[in-house]
Formats: C-alpha cells, sequence, structure tokens
C-alpha cells in the first residue's frame, strides 16, 4: 500500500468523520429549535409557575449584658397560634373552640377571621400571639379538636431589667411602613412579617451588630405560592452579643434614688472612660414596646411632664449653672487673665454700664480667692473674670472640656449641647454679642446648654487632665474592646490642681456650697461643684420684694438642681453627674444624690456607714433597712 | 515513508513556526472562552467572583502552555506519546488509592494549584497512545484480528479504571475517542459494526444486571439513565435537573431574556448551574440565536482542526489530532444534549466554557497538540 493511497484513506475516513459530527451537530440544533422556537411559550409558562422561593430565616439577635455581665436585652421563645384555612371545614368554629382555650380579644378574633377569608387557603393566618408555655400546651393538647391550628415558636426580645436600662438598652419593635420606604428593598429581612429591628437606644444604634445575618430556605413552589419541597436551608449567623459598661447595681442604685423626680446621673470611669451608669429618671418599660402598647399607655408616656421616654443623660440640655465656673476659671488661668492669689470683691452684685448683675448671695461673699469662689460659688467673681477674659476663651476651654459637641455615644438623640460665642450669636439671633451675655456664660447661665453626660466629662477631664471620652459597649460577641489610651488635655497641672482644689472645698471646707454631701472616709475624699440653674428670669420687682423660693413656686418654675463631682480626690476613679430638672439647689437635690452614688461606685453595693458624714447615716440605715423595691412588672409569657 | 521526506518542509525558527501557528484556531478557543467568562459572571449574579475571574487566570495560563505545546516539534510528543500513557494510567490507579472525594465519586488529585482529574488527562494520552501505534504499524495489518488486540486492550484498561471509580460519561468519551483514532487509522467498517452489536448487548446486560449481586453501575446511574428515558416519571426528584434545565433552556425563546435576566439559573433551580448546566444560561439568557451562535463556534473549532489534519501528511500528527478533534466534539455534543434532555446527565463539562480548572487545562494541552500538530506538519501534494 502507498503513502499516497493511505493518505487518501484517512482523507476519507476523516471526511466521513466531519459528516457524521456534522450530522450530530445538526440534531443538536433542531433540537434547540424545537426547545426554543417551537415549545418556548410552553416552558417560559413553566418557568414562571415552576419557582423557587427563598424564605428567610431570621437569625437569633445579639443579646445585651451589663458589664457584670448580667442580661439586659434577652431572645426568649415566643409561641404563637395560627389557622390554616384548608386545614378546617368551619374556620369560625375552630376558632372559637381556640379562643375557649386561650384568651383572644374580640377585634384580634374579627380581625383573624378577615385574614382568613382573604388570603390563599394554605397560609397561616397568626391568631395570638405571645402565648404562657401553659396556654400553649393547652392548644397542643387541644389539637385533635383543632383542626387547622399551627403552632409556631418564635424568638422575641425580652428585657429583664424592665425600666432600669430602658434608655441605654432602647428597645425593638416591628419595622415600619416608614423604614420599610426607606430602605426601598434593599434589607430582604424587612420582609419577614413580624421581624424585629431596633428602634432606640443601644438596639437601635447597634443594629447591625446585633442583628446578624438571615439565613435561607430554599423552597419550590408552585404558581399559588404553596410550598411543594425544601431544596436546602442554610441556617443564619445569629447577631454579636454585646458587653455594655453599665454596672447594672449602680444603674438600679440610680434608679431607685430618683425614682420620684425627673433627673439624670451618669458615672464615668476615669481611667477607661466606661459609662458605668447612665440613668435617665423616670423610665418606662421597654417590654411593653415589644409585645404592643395600647394607645392610651403610649399617650400617657407622652403627656407625662417627667418625660419618660426622653433619655435624659445624653438628650435633656440644661443650663449648667455654677458647674460651668471650673470651666471660666480655668481659662481665665490659662489666659493669664487671673492671678491665682487675686482676691475679688463681692458685695451680692456687680454694675455693667446701667444694669446690676447679681450673685446668688444677697449680701455678698466679701473678698473671696479662687479657692472660695468655688467652695462657696460666689457670681460676682465669675462675672467679673468672665468680663476679663472674654467669650471667647472660654468657649474655647469649654470645648476643651469636652463640652458643645456630642459625645460619641451609640445612643440616638445624643445632643451637643451649647458653647455660644460670637460667631454664633450673630448667626443664631442675628444680633451682635453684648458684654453681658458674657457675664451670664460666667455663671453657666444664659446661653450655655449642657447635658449630663457632657458635664460628668467635663469634671472627668479636670480630674484627670486627659481627654477622657465616654465609651459604653465594653466587649463584641466576648471579645473586649482595646482600652482606650487619652491624649493629655495640654491645660496647666498647676492650674488644674488649682480648680481641683476650690471642688475640693465644695464638699470639704466649713462653707463649701456642698457640704453635707462629703465623704467621710480618709483617702476617700470627694470633690465637686453645685450648680443652681435658672429656668425663668427674676424680675427686678421681685427682687426688690424677696426672691420667691423655690418650694413655693410650680414645679415646672423650680430651679434645676445639679452636681458634677469625682473622687478619691487624690486618685480620682470615677466621675459622677447629677441634673434634678426643677430640683430646687443643686447642693440639696443633687449633691446628695451624686454623693450616694459615688459611694457605691467606690466601696461596692454597701459603703461602710462611717464613711457617711455623721448627720447623714441615720438616712442611710434607715434606707438599708426598707425592702428594696419590688421588681418591675413582667409581661405575660414571663410565666413560661 | 521516512522522515528525511519531510523534513525540507519543515518551519525551523521560532518565528517561522508562529507564522504557520493555527491563529484563526486560537481566535475561536478564546471566542468560546469569553462566553464562559460572560456566563459565569451572570451566573454569580454580576460578580467576577467567585467563577470568572479564577477563568480568566486559567484560561490565560492555559494558553500560555497551548504555544509552549505547539512549538515543541510534534516528533517528541510523538515520542512522549507512550510515557503520557503509562503516566496517566498510574495517576488514575493512584486516585483509586488516594484520591479525594468529590460528589460522591473518586476523581481528584490535588497538586495544590489545580485539582488533576487523571480521567481527563487520559483521555489525551490515550488519543496520542493509539495515534503513535498505527503510526508505527505496517498500514497493511491495521485490520488484522491480533493486531486489534493492543490498541483493543490500550482502551479497555482506562476505561475500566474510569468506570470503577465510577464515571461513566468519561468511560464511555474515553472509548469513543479511542474508536474514532482506530477508525481513522483504518480499521475495517466490519469491525466496528460488530462492536456497535456488541455495545447494544453490553447496555442490554448492564440494565440487566440491576438489583442483582453483580451490579455493574451505581444505584444513581440507573437512577440517571432511567429518569433520562422518561424524565416525567419523577420531575421533582432525580428527573429535577432535567426537567429545570429543559424549562431553562426553552423559555429563552428566540432571543432569550437577556443578559443577567435569566430567573432559572439564577435562583438555584440548577444546582451545577456554573459548571455542567452553564449551557442552559446561556439558553436561557441570549436565546436560540445565544445557543446557535455557540454550537457555530464549536462547529469552527471543529471544522479548522479537521482541515489541518487532512492536510497532514505526517501520520502522527493527523491521527492524533482527528483524535483529539473528536474527543473535544464528544464534549460538547454530550453536554449539550445532555442538558437538552437528549442524553442521560453523566457529568460532562461544557468545554472551555464550564467552569473548572482540571478540564481547561486539559483541553489548553490538547489544543497545544493540534497546534504543534499543525505548525510541524509536512504538507500533503494532494
Amino acid at each position: 500500500m502507498s503513502a499516497r493511497r493511505d493518505a487518501g484513506a484517512l482523507t476519507r475516513r476523516g471526511l466521513v468523520l466531519l459528516g457524521a459530527q456534522g450530522a450530530l451537530m445538526g440534531v443538536l440544533a433542531l433540537r434547540m429549535r424545537q426547545l426554543q422556537i417551537a415549545d418556548a411559550e410552553r416552558f417560559r409558562l413553566m418557568a414562571e409557575e415552576n419557582r423557587v422561593n427563598i424564605r428567610l430565616i431570621p437569625p437569633a439577635r445579639g443579646r445585651i449584658f451589663d458589664r457584670e455581665g448580667r442580661p439586659l436585652a434577652v431572645n426568649r421563645q415566643n409561641y404563637r397560634v395560627a389557622i390554616v384555612r384548608e386545614g378546617t371545614d368551619d374556620p369560625e368554629e375552630t376558632l372559637a373552640r381556640l379562643a375557649r382555650l386561650i384568651d383572644i380579644p374580640p377585634r384580634a378574633r374579627e380581625k383573624a377571621l378577615r385574614e382568613l377569608r382573604a388570603k390563599p387557603a394554605f397560609v397561616p393566618v397568626a391568631v395570638a400571639e405571645h402565648l404562657t408555655w401553659e396556654e400553649f400546651a393547652r392548644v397542643n393538647a387541644n389539637a385533635p379538636a383543632l383542626p387547622g391550628v399551627e403552632v409556631e415558636a418564635g424568638l422575641t426580645r425580652f428585657y429583664p431589667q424592665g425600666e432600669l436600662t430602658a434608655h441605654v438598652v432602647g428597645y425593638v419593635g416591628r419595622v415600619s411602613e416608614r423604614e420599610l420606604k426607606e430602605d426601598g428593598g434593599r434589607t430582604p429581612l424587612y420582609q419577614i412579617p413580624d421581624f424585629q429591628i431596633g428602634k432606640s437606644g443601644v438596639e437601635l444604634k447597634a443594629e447591625e451588630i446585633l442583628r446578624g445575618e438571615a439565613g435561607v430556605s430554599r423552597i419550590e413552589v408552585n404558581a399559588l405560592g404553596r410550598v411543594i419541597r425544601e431544596f436546602e436551608r442554610e441556617e443564619g449567623k445569629p447577631g454579636d452579643d454585646l458587653q455594655l459598661t453599665v454596672d447594672l447595681e449602680l444603674q438600679r442604685y440610680a434608679m431607685e434614688r430618683m425614682k420620684d423626680e425627673s433627673a439624670a446621673a451618669c458615672v464615668l470611669d476615669l481611667t477607661t472612660g466606661d459609662v458605668a451608669a447612665l440613668a435617665s429618671a423616670p423610665g418606662f418599660d421597654p417590654n411593653k414596646f415589644v409585645f404592643g402598647i395600647s394607645s392610651k399607655e403610649w399617650k400617657a408616656l407622652l403627656d407625662d411632664p417627667h418625660r419618660p421616654l426622653s433619655n435624659k443623660t445624653v438628650s435633656g440640655q440644661y443650663p449648667p449653672g455654677s458647674t460651668f465656673k471650673m470651666v471660666v476659671a480655668l481659662a481665665a488661668l490659662e489666659a493669664g487673665a487671673l492671678d491665682p492669689a487675686e482676691r475679688v470683691f463681692c458685695n451680692g452684685r456687680y454694675k455693667l454700664g446701667t444694669s446690676w448683675f447679681h450673685c446668688w448671695r444677697r449680701g455678698g461673699h466679701g473678698h473671696v480667692d479662687l479657692h472660695q469662689s468655688l467652695a462657696q460659688s460666689c457670681d460676682v467673681f465669675y462675672y467679673e473674670i468672665a468680663r476679663r477674659v472674654g467669650v471667647e476663651a472660654i468657649a474655647d476651654m469649654a470645648r476643651r472640656l469636652g463640652l458643645g459637641q456630642a459625645p460619641p455615644l451609640p445612643l440616638p438623640a445624643v445632643r451637643s449641647g451649647l458653647i455660644p460665642d460670637k460667631a454664633w450669636k450673630r448667626r443664631a439671633h442675628k444680633r451682635a454679642w453684648q458684654i453681658g451675655d458674657t457675664l451670664n456664660a460666667g455663671i453657666g447661665q444664659g446661653y450655655v446648654l449642657a447635658t449630663p453626660i457632657q458635664l460628668a466629662v467635663m469634671t472627668a477631664r479636670i480630674a484627670t487632665g486627659r481627654q477622657v471620652t465616654p465609651r459604653l459597649v465594653r466587649a463584641r460577641a466576648g471579645l473586649p474592646l482595646p482600652a482606650p489610651e487619652f491624649a493629655p488635655l495640654g491645660v496647666s497641672a498647676a492650674h488644674l490642681a488649682l480648680v481641683r482644689g476650690g471642688m475640693f472645698g465644695v464638699v470639704n471646707d466649713a462653707r463649701g456650697t456642698a457640704r453635707k454631701a462629703r465623704i467621710a472616709q480618709e483617702g476617700m475624699e470627694m470633690a465637686g461643684k453645685t450648680g443652681t440653674s435658672q429656668v425663668r428670669r427674676i424680675t427686678a420687682a421681685e427682687r426688690a420684694a424677696g426672691v420667691i423660693r423655690n418650694a413655693d413656686l410650680p414645679w415646672e418654675r423650680r430651679d434645676h438642681a445639679l452636681f458634677v463631682c469625682f473622687a478619691p480626690y487624690r486618685a480620682p476613679r470615677y466621675a459622677v453627674s447629677v441634673v434634678v430638672e426643677h430640683g430646687g439647689g443643686g447642693s440639696t437635690a443633687a449633691a446628695p444624690i451624686a454623693r450616694d452614688l459615688m459611694m457605691r461606685a467606690l466601696f461596692g453595693p454597701e459603703p461602710p456607714i462611717t464613711a457617711y458624714p455623721p448627720d447623714e447615716r441615720r438616712r442611710i440605715e434607715e434606707e438599708r433597712l426598707r425592702p428594696p423595691a419590688p421588681r418591675p412588672e413582667r409581661p405575660q409569657s414571663d410565666r413560661a | 515513508m521516512t522522515f528525511r521526506d519531510l523534513d525540507r518542509d519543515e518551519p525551523a525558527t521560532l518565528g517561522a513556526k508562529l507564522l504557520r501557528f493555527n491563529w484563526a484556531l486560537l481566535l475561536l478557543v478564546t471566542a468560546v472562552a469569553c462566553v464562559g467568562f460572560l456566563m459565569l459572571y451572570s451566573v454569580a449574579g454580576g460578580r467576577l467572583e467567585p467563577w470568572s475571574a479564577r477563568q480568566m487566570v486559567r484560561f490565560a495560563m492555559g494558553v500560555a502552555l497551548m504555544m509552549a505545546i505547539a512549538m515543541i516539534h510534534v516528533r517528541f510528543w510523538r515520542a512522549m506519546a507512550p510515557l503520557a500513557y503509562l503516566g496517566g494510567l498510574a495517576l488514575l490507579a493512584a486516585v483509586e488509592l488516594f484520591g479525594s472525594v468529590g460528589m460522591g465519586a473518586q476523581r481528584w488529585i490535588d497538586l495544590g494549584f489545580v485539582q488533576l482529574q487523571p480521567s481527563e488527562a487520559m483521555k489525551i494520552a490515550l488519543v496520542m497512545a493509539l495515534a503513535r501505534y498505527y503510526d508505527w504499524l505496517d498500514r497493511d495489518k491495521v485490520s488484522r484480528p491480533l493486531w486489534l488486540l493492543p490498541p483493543l486492550a490500550m482502551i479497555a484498561l482506562p476505561m475500566a479504571l474510569v468506570l470503577k471509580q465510577p464515571d461513566l460519561g468519561t468511560a464511555l468519551l474515553l472509548g469513543a475517542g479511542g474508536a474514532v483514532v482506530m477508525f481513522l487509522a483504518g480499521v475495517s467498517w466490519w469491525y466496528f459494526i460488530a462492536a456497535a452489536a456488541a455495545g447494544a448487548g453490553a447496555v442490554a446486560a448492564v440494565m440487566a444486571s440491576r438489583g442483582t449481586e453483580w451490579q455493574l453501575l451505581k444505584d444513581y446511574q440507573y437512577r440517571r439513565i432511567e429518569v433520562f428515558l422518561d424524565p416525567s416519571s419523577d420531575p421533582l426528584g432525580a428527573g429535577y435537573h432535567i426537567t429545570q434545565s429543559k424549562i431553562a433552556f426553552g423559555s429563552g425563546g428566540l432571543t432569550g431574556r437577556g443578559f443577567m435576566q435569566g430567573t432559572q439559573a439564577r435562583l438555584n433551580f440548577l444546582p451545577e448551574k456554573h459548571t455542567d448546566f452553564i449551557f442552559t444560561t446561556l439558553a436561557e439568557e441570549f436565546g436560540h440565536v445565544g445557543s446557535l451562535a455557540l454550537l457555530g463556534l464549536y462547529a469552527l473549532i471543529v471544522l479548522f482542526c479537521t482541515a489541518s489534519m487532512l492536510s497532514n501528511r505526517d501520520r502522527f500528527g493527523a491521527l492524533m489530532t482527528g483524535g483529539l478533534t473528536a474527543t473535544f466534539f464528544f464534549f460538547f455534543a454530550v453536554n449539550m444534549a445532555m442538558v437538552m434532555g437528549l442524553a442521560p446527565v453523566v457529568g460532562v463539562p461544557l468545554p472551555l466554557v464550564s467552569y473548572g480548572g482540571s478540564a481547561m487545562l486539559v483541553l489548553m494541552i490538547a489544543f497545544g497538540l493540534i497546534q504543534s500538530a499543525h505548525v510541524h506538519r509536512p504538507r500533503r501534494g494532494l
């Protein structure tokens, strides 16, 4: 056989092979034509009808704990009862039987019946939620008599501490229409009926950390939406747990101590900036919001003049009054406008042009130096040095101490207060700044506003000389966050020491304004500053007739009582701020609360009785004998 | 005919080799690979990750490998053929012993950068070895029964190992590839007719063995065959893939739903949407026009390769080209037939399009060998 003949054979075979391949490809092309042209309509229809549905499995929300690991927000089983229309011959009768076993309000029954009629026969319609274990068991036991009744268990949020931490932890609720619209369908979890998201407090601000990731269950459904089968199930990723810096016992004490007031208290750990207590009284029960609050209860909360829904520690803005005097003193010392040894004469009033500015003490304080001006809270001294140093220097010092800016806390409605300066007044009031405005600012009145947390930060910064910044979260998913390092304030240590000395005098000097609120134990001494901020204008006529005593005024026109402090004086560990709205004088209404909180922070739940000043010991002992306040009422399902 | 006769026509320098390189074929291969990138991007929901970008890198590496192989003289590959075959057999035996288990079958050897599927590599090695055999064998002896035994053994040995894995699809493709080389080599028609009859008998035997102690296939393979014959017998069970694949395919219509608009694949009807069932996504999104276009591209590749084979006077090169071309053809034809419900679901990827490093590697080696045969071919004076 020659090479040529052989090559010819290979060509023949090759062409035969090519022909066969071509024929097969022709078959493939014909099949494509059949499927995609001839039967396209049929398959397109099948594609529409026969769809895979993705059903989301809500993730377990991250829990929230206090600094000792005590639960503040947890998830608990929520038993629900639903009726499937196709499962029963007579849905109305089934519903009636169910109503004999568990409590279903008539309104809910009507709603369920309406939904049962409107929705497809296989869709479960929720009839009752938050069943107790007993109710759940009763329904289960009677299952044979209840055709079409389905019982489901899900998770719902519960706040075991009730109103104690309501403002900090916040609460969750259903996704509102507005949130759905703003989200624009980006968050598939929002589509889950009854999915709960943070509405307030840390629950709101740490929503993304707490939420976790949805699981997915892929199910096949037919054109009607009936589930045919589940292909696969991918469990979600639960949200991260958060540990707050708040100490529940301290928080509890603060809330109980202030329960009859409209007040706010903050306790800051000076080394870490940890917010050990952030109490705003009165509180409210966050569980009511989770379980659905009645419009009556809601209205009562809104109409309460003590504003229980507001977190006053970060949202309440008050004129800081005399607690602002440290700022003015530091501004003057740093600017060289005040000699530490200098004395200013106070005769009870200060003249500026044609008008008079009054000291709270009608007779005046006589000659006062810096230490006495703080200890006795002389107003005239501060009119004088505020005028000397000017508002810009005061505003600058205030900002360095953390005022006039919102502290970086994961809470909603954290307000920034107000530190006025010339530019601000031109912008906001379209008028030039007056020297009188400076004088008012010098005693923390006029335009100046601060929140209780800002006052605590200010005190912390004075006490440490460092830029202490508050933090509320201690650990995420069990991992502690790094302890922050605070940079120095850049204020002269000698000047800070002078001001701290004055604050020591406030509490410990014989003539200090808050002597009753001192700590009697050596080495634990406290330094502080009282403040009483006016909420009304005292007219010349009233002043002439004698200023009306707070007790004689209606509540809402009384002065706010303020107190800030830190302790121990020589090695500061905590700073406390207390604001009692319309409480009267800072020394009487706010200082004792602040001191008692400080004692608990320093000594734990049972501070030694000898650490209290002798005239306070009886009251404290009586307080300890009193039985503890009853726990907040728990919602129904807690019986489970 | 000796090599000295052919040497006149051979390109000596790299430049001359590049000049004779089959650039049109590379262009076609690249075009098909680009379709693959596009579809992988689409099934990932419009993301390069996790498939498309990695596939691009693999393809780029594959092109480099192909060029390198093409530049080496086909003589070298002929010399390597027995070694490649024995190496392939050794690897097949190795996966049997310590290969990892993927999708219920032992098929992979992890090389670190890519998971090698020895059964894929065997497709090439077998074709090479058979081409070498028939190049060596006197033409007169091609159809003598005694001389048929070595090639049959060469085919049967790897087939048996692959069947044991078990991978029915690859085993059948191996057999078909080998048969094509024998056919091209000039083995008498009668043998093929006889083999077809024997095959039918074997199928009958396999089907009959079901449920007995000496059952030849795994249960899932029987189910696939059964469902292939009648998909509607179990539309939500084993017939699910075929039914859904047909729905996806058909719902594309003439022009398709548009790029990234396919619903069937994206909603995970098809668990292997990025590998074996990627053609359905293409059909759903680009319709009849798109699927015909891809088929056209494949047809052109087959045509170009066949033309190269027909113009090659070197017997080894021509036989190898023909065998590899047929292997490539079986690849896409079986995959397309499978997703269109014309063949049982056997787990054959769509060449150059389906995601997978092993298949890509093997295909690019195959094209490199075809190119090497093309570049170094002594042209035929017909």
